[in-house]
């Protein structure tokens, strides 16, 4: 649990501070992966149901989800603006 | 032996995870994000979740990390070079604020698991004929509580999925309309 809150903060730092969106995207994977050091790890007291590596299974399958589609819509962000910067990206629709 | 092991690991990927975030150069910190997932899948072989740890691998290791590769060679080479020369101090005053965040969320959390003393949580204590052992086959298990018990989560994850995968198909496409 201790290495699940340093991976967070981990995560939300870089969340926080870079300046690449593809670096933004670790960072949010990071704080998955934090989360789902806590199922797995309590749900090793859990023999019979499972409860904790399946939401772990359903948590990986939607980070991976969540990844494909920012990774689309980076691809689309840059061929419009030519650029990855969140900062930079200030306008919604021309 | 098993102790230094388990530390090993968690210090591997408490360090790598750092040297991601401090790194500014893309390249190495995608390079060093493998790391950190091979260290947590391995963490999760200490948590008894071996079918956690190969789906790990599989997804992020295959699946997550060449997408992003992808992703950062098909933006152009310009791009690259630009985010390789505009390097400056590892801690600046532009991330001091974002520091402060993180270092304050890792003390809150930090305090919080200390006080909570997860050893001694009550369902756990009483859970001692229902904690996984080393021999058990979880596979199976897993399988058949996928199927029975948590067949609606299962189903409304795959219809997920399959949006997701349309969705992002959708949005990479070329647009003739775009310049």
């Amino acid at each position: 649990m201790l290495i699940g809150a340093c991976l967070f903060a981990a995560g939300l730092y870089m969340v926080l501070t870079k300046s690449n969106a593809i670096q933004v995207l670790i960072g949010i994977e990071f704080i998955i992966n934090a989360g789902v050091i806590n199922l797995v790890a309590f749900g090793k007291y859990d023999r019979y149901h499972n409860s904790g590596q399946i939401f772990a299974l359903f948590a990986i399958v939607l980070a991976a989800a969540a990844t494909a589609v920012a990774l689309a819509i980076i691809l689309n962000v840059y061929r419009r603006f030519k650029t990855i910067d969140p900062g930079k990206i200030d306008e919604l629709k021309d | 032996m098993e102790q230094g092991i388990f530390i090993f690991l968690g210090l591997t990927t408490v360090a790598s995870a750092w040297f991601v975030a401090a790194s500014q150069n893309l390249v190495r910190s995608v390079f060093m994000f493998f790391v950190t997932l091979f260290a947590v899948a391995g963490l999760y072989v200490f948590a008894l979740a071996d079918f956690v740890a190969v789906t790990q691998i599989v997804i992020y290791v295959g699946g997550v990390l060449v997408l992003m590769l992808f992703t950062f060679m098909l933006s152009s080479k310009e791009t690259l070079e630009k985010l390789e020369e505009s390097r400056h101090p590892v801690f600046t005053l532009k991330q001091f604020p974002a520091l402060l965040v993180a270092a304050a969320f890792l003390i809150v959390l930090v305090n919080a698991i200390f006080k909570l003393k997860p050893d001694q949580l009550g369902w756990i204590l009483q859970a001692t004929n229902n904690t996984f052992r080393p021999q058990d086959n979880t596979v199976t298990n897993i399988g058949t509580n996928l199927m029975t018990t948590f067949l609606l989560p299962f189903e409304a994850i795959s219809i997920l999925l399959m949006m997701a995968l349309i969705g992002a198909a959708h949005l990479a496409r070329k647009e003739r309309s775009f310049d």
